[in-house]
């Protein structure tokens, strides 16, 4: 964050609030789990970016990059998590952004779930975790705000 | 991104130094002033359509249509969507980009969704240094989106060298358009979805609405259009491009352009004082305590004005 902000020029405005794209990767077609996922995390204070359906890893890159956002939230349901988490995070590094951090949400076995971590996705929600563990979680990673 | 790198960044095209550049303005970072300043291309504005109207009408497949349309013409372009920020929680759920995700690869296309964050004297400070940003770093339009929903639409307006109403048939728009004072800002009016029953209505409805008010040098053409079907998007462009040459034209872009500045200018002095202002009343004893003694502010207004003097600039935009 800008040194200068902390020196107090500025002390009218909040501190940058944390962005978060939110995507659906893959190409099962039904939004209303995500589309809850935003509410809560809006309820919860974080500017949500939502980009729709059957996105690419390219476009989900290309639009944290635009948006300036410090997060990507991936959902997925179509069992191709093995490819397509793997995949943003290796289009981040090929855009140079690696600093962007990304999370995902879907049915995921736990042996996958170590595999993903391990290849540099921060954190996977399975369908039975509570939207207050996604906040919880987000806000120990970005204590700022 | 270290900040020393945002310059760099910026200069050669990375679009990431842009995004990031856009992050410091809606925060009101003053040091933004070095980055535009710095730039060969600082001063350079683009051509700026404003889109307005009520939530739903349809603006952001519009602008969808639009982009593509000026794209054909080898022109770069940004979309600016701003969105209210929940008064509640200071979150949002900006959802412009998905209409426009066909553009979501084209490098010469530049989204980006903002938030209002109950800015102090609202979006507008933000929006034009965003704008100017844009213009900075290369595009030739930008897009402004907004809901027509309170003052954002006024201030998209002051911005915008164009702005265009976009309503919808039926619905009783048009009654709800009047209460808000939103006919007066129109350059064009749209009428979208006109798939829809109703259109020649709507059309008809805005006509007699518009010749009930005063004659003025430019009168706003109202043009049907269905979005979603990408009708009626050459006609909305040819209107734009109409009163970009009836303000050519009239001498109206040279005065509109130097109000603009004067209003920047006033809109930054403000802003500035304001951020001092409270830094004084909130770390100088003899203001503060000039404020507890009067219960009275113009005192310690006048002091603070008198006493700031040339540090009314903040640190970081100082030379
Ligand atoms: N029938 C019809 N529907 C349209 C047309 N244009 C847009 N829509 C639909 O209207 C709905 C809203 O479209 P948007 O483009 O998101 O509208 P908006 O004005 O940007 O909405 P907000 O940003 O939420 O205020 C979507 O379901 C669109 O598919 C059109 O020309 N005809
Ligand atoms: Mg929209």
């Amino acid at each position: 964050m800008s040194e200068v902000a902390a020196a107090g020029a500025q002390v009218e405005e909040p501190a940058r609030p944390v962005r978060i794209v939110l995507a659906k990767v893959g190409l099962d077609g039904h939004d209303r789990g995500v589309k809850v996922v935003a509410r809560a995390l809006r309820d919860a204070g974080f500017e949500i970016i939502y980009t729709g359906l059957r996105q690419t890893p390219q476009m989900v890159v290309e639009a944290a990059l635009q948006e300036d956002a410090q997060v990507i939230g991936l959902s997925l349901h179509s069992g191709a998590h093995m490819t397509l988490f793997p995949a943003v995070v290796e289009e981040l590094r090929r855009r140079r952004a690696e600093d962007i951090v990304v999370f995902g949400g879907g049915i995921v076995p736990e042996d996958d779930i170590v595999e993903l971590k391990k290849q540099g996705v921060a954190e996977i929600f399975t369908p039975g975790a509570p939207l207050q563990s996604i906040i919880d979680w987000l806000r120990n990673r970005f204590p700022a705000r | 991104m270290p900040e020393r790198n945002l310059l760099a960044e910026f200069k050669a095209g990375n679009i990431r130094g842009l995004a990031r550049a856009i992050s410091l303005v809606e925060q009101r970072d003053p040091s933004v002033r070095h980055l535009l300043e710095g730039l060969a291309n600082g001063a350079r504005r683009p051509r700026v359509l404003g889109f307005t109207g009520a939530p739903g009408t349809g603006k952001s497949t519009l602008v969808d249509a639009l982009v593509s349309n000026l794209r054909e013409s080898e022109l770069r372009v940004a979309v600016l969507a701003v969105d209210p920020n929940s008064p509640y929680s200071g979150g949002a759920i900006l959802g412009d980009r998905i209409r426009m995700q066909r553009h979501a690869l084209d490098p010469g296309v530049y989204i980006r969704s903002m938030g209002a964050r109950g800015h102090l004297g609202g979006l507008s400070v933000a929006t034009r240094e965003a704008v100017r940003l844009l213009g900075a770093f290369g595009f030739d339009e930008v897009i402004l989106e907004t809901v027509g929903v309170g003052q954002s639409e006024l201030e998209v307006a002051a911005i915008a060298d164009t702005t265009l109403v976009v309503l919808t048939p039926g619905l009783g728009d048009g009654v709800q358009m009047i209460k808000a004072g939103i006919m007066e800002i129109a350059d064009v009016f749209v009428v979208n979805k006109a798939d829809l029953p109703g259109a020649q209505k709507t059309m008809q409805e805005i006509r007699s609405m518009l010749s009930m008010g005063p004659k003025l040098s430019w009168r706003a053409p109202i043009v049907g259009a269905s979005a979603i079907k990408g009708e009626g998007v050459d006609e909305v462009l040819a209107a734009v491009e109409r009163h970009r040459a009836h303000l050519e034209a009239s001498g109206e872009a040279a005065e509109r352009a130097e109000a603009r500045l004067k209003d920047e200018a006033a809109d930054l002095v403000a802003e500035w004082a304001r951020a001092q202002a409270r830094r004084l009343l909130d770390q100088d004893e003899a203001v503060a305590g000039r404020l507890r003694r009067d219960r009275i502010p113009y005192a310690a207004a006048e002091e603070i004005l008198t006493r700031a003097g040339g540090r009314l600039v903040p640190e970081a935009a100082r030379t």
